[in-house]
Formats: structure tokens, C-alpha cells, sequence
């Protein structure tokens, strides 16, 4: 266990994140019987709760979006090297930046105007909120980790400030602006289904489900496939080699840490555009640390990271189905989930990895004989 | 301001600042050594769980302690384990930790206590009351001082002056032992200490085992003084504010007990200004003075306000050929 580890690339990308998965699941099932559940009969409802019904599947997907939008934040900033754990503040600033657009216009513009300006808003704003710790982290050499955990709680106590002094709808008690409008309503896929004749329950997902798959191919055509892209993951690589390259390292961090930012800040299509209607304190709602989780297990590629948020959307509708299925069921079950998945696929990833280069290099060697062990 | 508001706003100061202060000094221990320590948050919350939990079960204060010890030394050595031993990395490991505690102290409590997540009031022999409880009223009768010794100083509990002498012992065991001078340089240069024959992974394995003592003490303080009861999430950021504190003073014991309490008058002051109109200024949004504690380490960490020097091997494992 001294130099690091060579495995091959099914092992690395397909056989080590579901060895740690199953690590995450089977704590969790430990946790499970500690508290007097019987794991395989959580199973098999969450799976069901999840994909059994139409409106479960639409719930999963809604939740999915989210994840899709965090997820792939966090993999943007990781592919430059950079460990953004901001999500969660940059994803509140885009819901100001979304709610502004839509108090300011929404009575005058139409849908087709007013719903692209809200996701530019968002984008916009969670931008902003990155692009600050990304400056001081370039030029200031400020730690981007703990200056995004501080920008988090600055975005929480100004959304909380702005809500309570300014924002809030007068007469309202709860701290959240008033209803947008009808404009900046993004379309409810019952509502698009309906036009094309098809019969779907009302639930919270929406076209934004849509947005979260162009983003994550665009996500994927500017890192794999352009030179800006080719650019920012050689810093993340190698900052030394980038800059005998030629690339300077400053602006790859601006980079991409501002499209982080702009990713973490569409949530708010999701929740505010999509669902909430308006601007409320909690819509984040951990959904930016999610993102860690989703981007840890989609190994920081796009087609993973769909993959990854899609089994945590699954994993929030089930366990919200859960708890009304099981008496003493608690939904922060998922939490808990997601925790052990952060710490086995994440922290702990490379325990196992000596582990499974031993057992790959002796089954390789009985049926070759001798001699064939590379690796 | 009059001296009984001066008293009662110097000892809330304190009872705020005392978790603080503990938590600070487990993230200085650990850092010093070369590990980050982004789980504290969770560290504290699972050990003010257990503090809880076992408190309310056994009734025993000794008991409640040993449990959450028990608790932040474990966590601490599955920090080790995963980062120091296999080299994981560090930043997720904490982020793990805090975001593990905070579903499992809920899924726990509902199903042992079935009361949403809390527990019960831990009973009165479990709690810290006044350490001297007779000095603090002898002294009250005193004008001026009176109100500000008594309330202010001489009425806490006594976690309040054990964090205080704890803030020498950390000092003295860093900067005046030759066990501090290696856990320094284990996080400065580990290649020396290797070349010196002291194992860094030992090291940095005893830093994170005072660290687990010293944040289950941070955790405990908030259900056995703080509050009666434990409630989902209490910790609400304090890891991290303490982190911010430990990065203000400048990864130094003295350094982030100041921080510290500066955060926690902040703190204090924050819930006295509410709704107060200032001449001159007008209402304060007590947003913005919450938010003041993280400002500022954003502030100094940029390098507007002195230099924030983090230990040079901060957050690298150490590989022993290279």
C-alpha cells in the first residue's frame, strides 16, 4: 500500500464505486436493524415508492434534477482541481437571482422571455457567488474549501436578511416573496403530456428536467470535447505541466469555478421556477452537499453523474415514501445513506482499491501461468 | 450600558464561546499535525447525541462523558484510519463525517426516544450547574464590580474554566513539550520527523485522538449546560464557526480562544441588538452581525488582515518513500 494504485479501468470505474456503494448499503442496513427495521423489507418498498408508480418515477426524476444540476458543480470545479463545496450558497444566490428576474418582469413578459431570463439570472448569480472565493483562491491563495463553506453561510445569512427586511410579501408571516406569475412557471410535465394527449399525474417535475440533460451534455462537449475544456482538466491534473503549457492556471480556476457556480445556481429552475413558485428561505435544502455525493459515486463524468442522481432521487422519493409506509421510519435514513456513500466512495476509496489489485493480479496469474502480471 | 447588562452580556459571551473555544483547539490539534478537520461539526453532533442518550439512560454525568468521548475519539480514529493510514483525502472524510452524524443522531432518536429526534430532559444530576455557586452570590452585594464578577465571571459552570485551562494545557503541550515541537513539525515538514526516526503516522494519529476528546467535550457542553435536551442538528454550524475561529487566530491555542470569544460577544450581542434602533445607524440587521464571524475569516484568510499561515503540510498525506 505505498505508490498508488493500477487498476484496470473496468475495475477502476465500474467494480470499485459498486464495491463502496455496497459498503455504504450494508452499514446502512446495519443501522437499519439497530433501529428495528428489516432491511430487505425497506428495500423493496423503497424501490417501489421510487419507480412503482408514475407519480413516484416523476418524484424521483424531480429530485434527480436537482441532484443532476449540484452533481455536476461540484464535478466542474473538481476536474479544475478545485473542491467546491460552495454548491449550496451559490444555489440560494441563483434562486435570488432567478426570484428578481421574476418579481421585476414576469407581469410584462411572456413565458418564452421570462423562463430563459430567470435561468440567465440564476446562472448569473451563482456565478458571482463563486467567482469570489474563485478570485481570492487565484490571486490570494485563500483556501477554496473553507472560503466557499464561509460563502455559504454569508449566502444564508444574506437570503435570510433580504427575505425577512426586504423581500417578504407584506401580511405574509413566513419569510418568502410573493408568488412569481404565471410566466415564470416552468411547464409541469403533467402539462406537457397532456398536450401531446397522455395521461400523467400532477407532480413537482417539470421541463427542468430537460435543462439538467443539456446541461449535463454541455458539460460534457466543453470538458472532454474543446480546448477550454482540454485546458481546465490539465490544471486540475497538473497545474505545473499546464503552466509550462502554457495555460495559465488563474483563469482556469476563474473558470471553472464560475461555471460551477452558474451549474449550482440552476437548482433554482428546479425548485423556485418549477415547483415553489416563489422565493423561500430553505429551497436548497442540502441539496449542494448532495452534490459531493452524487459527483463522488458518477466518478466527476457526466453520463456518471446522471446515473448517480438518478439513484439519489430515488433514494429521497423512496425514503419519503418510506416514512409513511413504516411507522418510526425517518427520512433522515437517506441522509444517513448519503453520509456512508460520501465516506466509502469518497474518503475511503482507495482502502479497498490494494485490496482488489491483489485479488486481480492472482486471478490473472492462475490461468496464464506465470509471468503476465502487470500492473 | 449599566453593570448587571454588562455582567449578563460578558457571561452569555462565555457560555457561547466555551464549545467554541473546545472545538477550536481539537481543529488546532489536528491541523497543527497536518490533517484537516472539516468534520467537527459532526464530531460534536454525534457526541452531544451520545452525551444525551446515555445521560438520559443512565442518569450519570461520569457516564454521559465517557460515552461521548468514547464517540469523538472513534470518529477521530476512523479520520486516521481513512486519511492518515490510507491517505484518503481529507476534505471529503470530514464533509463524510458531518454529513453521517447528521442523519444518524436523528435516525437514532426517533427510534429510541420517539420524540421527533430529541431527547428527553436530561435530569438535573446529569447537568453542569455552578461551580461556586456561593462566591458568585457573596460577590454580587459589591458595587460596580459586583454584578459583573458574580453574573458575569464567577456564576459558570466548570467546563467554562476547564476550557480556559485547557487553553494553557494545549499551549504548553504545542509550544513547550518536545511531543508538541514533532506534532508541529508532523505538519510543517513530516518528511523531517521521519529522517528524525518519529513516526508521522503516530503522530498524527495522537493529535487526532486529543482532537476526538476535545470535540466530544465541545459536543457534550451543548446538551449538559447549553440546552436540556439534545435537538436534531443543534451543533447549527458551531463546527464550522469554530473552524473559522481556529483560521482567525491563526492555528494557535491563544489565537483561537480569542477568536472565540469574539465570535461568541458577537454572538451574544447579536440577540441583544435584535429589533434595537442605534442613533446614527438605525436598526441593525442582526443577519449581518451573524454573518460577521465568517466575513472576517473570509477577509483574513484573502490576506487583508495579516497572513493566515496554514501549516505547510496541511491536508497531504504523508507517503514515507518519497
Amino acid at each position: 500500500m505505498s505508490a498508488p494504485v493500477e487498476l484496470p479501468r473496468w475495475m477502476d470505474l465500474g467494480l470499485l464505486p459498486a464495491i463502496n456503494l455496497a459498503l455504504a448499503l450494508l452499514v446502512s442496513a446495519v443501522v437499519l436493524v439497530i433501529v428495528g427495521h428489516d432491511p430487505v423489507q425497506v428495500l423493496g418498498l423503497l424501490v417501489k415508492g421510487a419507480f412503482g408508480s408514475k407519480a413516484g418515477l416523476s418524484y424521483t426524476l424531480y429530485y434527480a434534477t436537482t441532484f443532476v444540476f449540484t452533481g455536476l458543480a461540484v464535478a466542474v470545479a473538481f476536474h479544475g482541481g478545485l473542491f467546491n463545496i460552495g454548491g449550496e450558497g451559490q444555489a440560494m444566490l441563483g434562486g435570488l437571482g432567478a426570484a428578481l428576474a421574476a418579481l421585476a418582469f414576469a407581469a410584462q413578459l411572456p413565458a418564452w422571455l421570462m423562463l430563459p431570463l430567470m435561468v440567465l439570472a440564476a446562472m448569473a448569480f451563482g456565478l458571482a457567488w463563486a467567482a469570489v472565493p474563485a478570485a481570492l483562491q487565484a490571486w490570494r491563495g485563500s483556501h477554496i474549501v473553507i472560503t466557499t463553506i464561509m460563502f455559504n453561510f454569508l449566502a444564508a445569512a444574506l437570503l435570510g436578511y433580504l427575505l425577512v427586511d426586504l423581500l417578504k410579501e407584506p401580511g405574509n408571516m413566513a419569510p418568502e416573496t410573493r408568488a412569481f406569475g404565471d410566466s415564470a412557471r416552468m411547464p409541469g410535465m403533467h402539462e406537457l403530456l397532456g398536450w401531446l394527449g397522455l395521461d400523467w399525474p400532477k407532480t413537482p417535475l417539470n421541463l427542468s428536467v430537460g435543462l439538467a440533460l443539456l446541461a449535463a451534455v454541455g458539460v460534457w462537449l466543453v470538458l472532454f470535447k474543446s480546448q477550454p475544456g482540454y485546458a481546465l482538466r490539465a490544471v486540475g491534473f497538473s497545474p505545473e505541466a499546464a503552466r509550462y503549457a502554457g495555460i495559465a492556471p488563474r483563469m482556469q480556476i476563474m473558470r471553472s469555478m464560475m461555471l460551477s457556480g452558474a451549474l449550482a445556481g440552476l437548482v433554482a429552475i428546479n425548485e423556485l421556477a418549477g415547483v415553489q413558485g416563489r422565493l423561500l428561505a430553505e429551497f436548497v435544502a442540502g441539496a449542494g452537499f448532495a452534490g459531493i455525493a452524487v459527483a463522488l459515486i458518477g466518478r466527476n463524468h457526466p453520463t456518471g453523474i446522471v446515473l448517480a442522481a438518478l439513484l439519489f432521487g430515488a433514494l429521497y422519493q423512496g425514503g419519503a415514501e418510506l416514512s409513511f409506509e413504516i411507522p418510526g421510519f425517518s427520512r433522515e435514513m437517506v441522509f444517513t445513506l448519503q453520509g456512508l456513500i460520501v465516506l466509502f466512495a469518497g474518503a475511503m476509496a482507495q482502502v479497498m482499491a490494494p485490496t482488489l489489485a491483489r485479488v486481480h493480479r492472482a486471478l490473472r496469474r492462475t490461468p496464464a501461468g506465470a509471468g503476465a502480471a502487470h500492473g | 450600558m449599566d453593570e448587571v447588562a454588562l455582567g449578563a452580556m460578558l457571561a452569555s459571551t462565555l457560555r457561547v464561546a466555551t464549545p467554541l473555544i473546545l472545538c477550536a483547539l481539537a481543529g488546532t490539534l489536528s491541523e497543527r499535525s497536518g490533517v484537516i478537520d472539516l468534520g467537527l461539526e459532526g464530531k460534536m453532533l454525534l457526541s452531544a447525541f451520545a452525551a444525551a442518550a446515555v445521560g438520559v439512560a443512565s442518569g450519570s454525568l461520569l457516564l454521559a462523558l465517557g460515552a461521548a468521548v468514547a464517540i469523538g475519539v472513534s470518529l477521530s480514529m476512523l479520520h486516521g484510519y481513512a486519511c492518515v493510514s490510507h491517505r484518503g483525502d481529507q476534505v471529503v472524510l470530514g464533509m463524510a463525517i458531518t454529513m453521517t452524524a447528521a442523519g444518524l443522531t436523528v435516525v437514532l432518536g426517533i427510534a429510541w426516544f420517539k420524540m421527533g429526534g430529541q431527547t428527553p430532559p436530561l435530569p438535573d444530576a446529569v447537568r453542569l450547574g455552578p461551580l461556586l455557586p456561593g462566591l458568585a452570590e457573596a460577590v454580587q452585594g459589591i458595587p460596580f464590580v459586583g454584578p459583573v464578577l458574580g453574573l458575569g465571571l464567577l456564576g459558570h459552570d466548570g467546563f467554562v474554566y476547564a476550557t480556559l485551562a485547557l487553553v494553557a494545557g494545549v499551549w504548553w503541550l504545542l509550544y513547550r513539550t518536545r511531543f508538541g515541537l514533532r506534532l508541529r513539525a508532523a505538519g510543517e515538514n513530516p518528511a523531517m520527523v521521519d529522517a528524525a526516526g518519529v513516526s508521522v503516522l503516530k503522530m498524527r494519529y495522537a493529535a487526532l485522538g486529543l482532537n476526538g476528546v476535545l470535540a466530544a467535550l465541545a459536543g457534550s457542553y451543548l446538551v449538559l449546560a447549553l440546552t436540556p435536551s439534545f435537538i436534531p442538528n443543534m451543533t447549527a454550524g458551531r463546527g464550522y464557526m469554530a473552524l473559522a475561529a481556529m483560521i482567525f487566530g491563526k492555528w494557535h491555542p491563544v489565537g483561537a480562544m480569542a477568536a472565540c470569544l469574539l465570535f461568541g460577544f458577537l454572538e451574544a450581542a447579536a440577540i441583544r441588538l435584535q429589533g434595537v434602533v442605534l442613533p446614527g445607524i438605525g436598526a441593525v440587521p442582526v443577519q449581518a452581525i451573524q454573518a460577521l464571524p465568517y466575513l472576517l475569516t473570509v477577509i483574513l484568510l484573502a490576506g487583508f488582515i495579516g497572513r493566515a499561515l496554514a501549516p505547510k503540510a496541511l491536508g497531504t498525506p504523508y507517503i514515507k518513500e518519497r
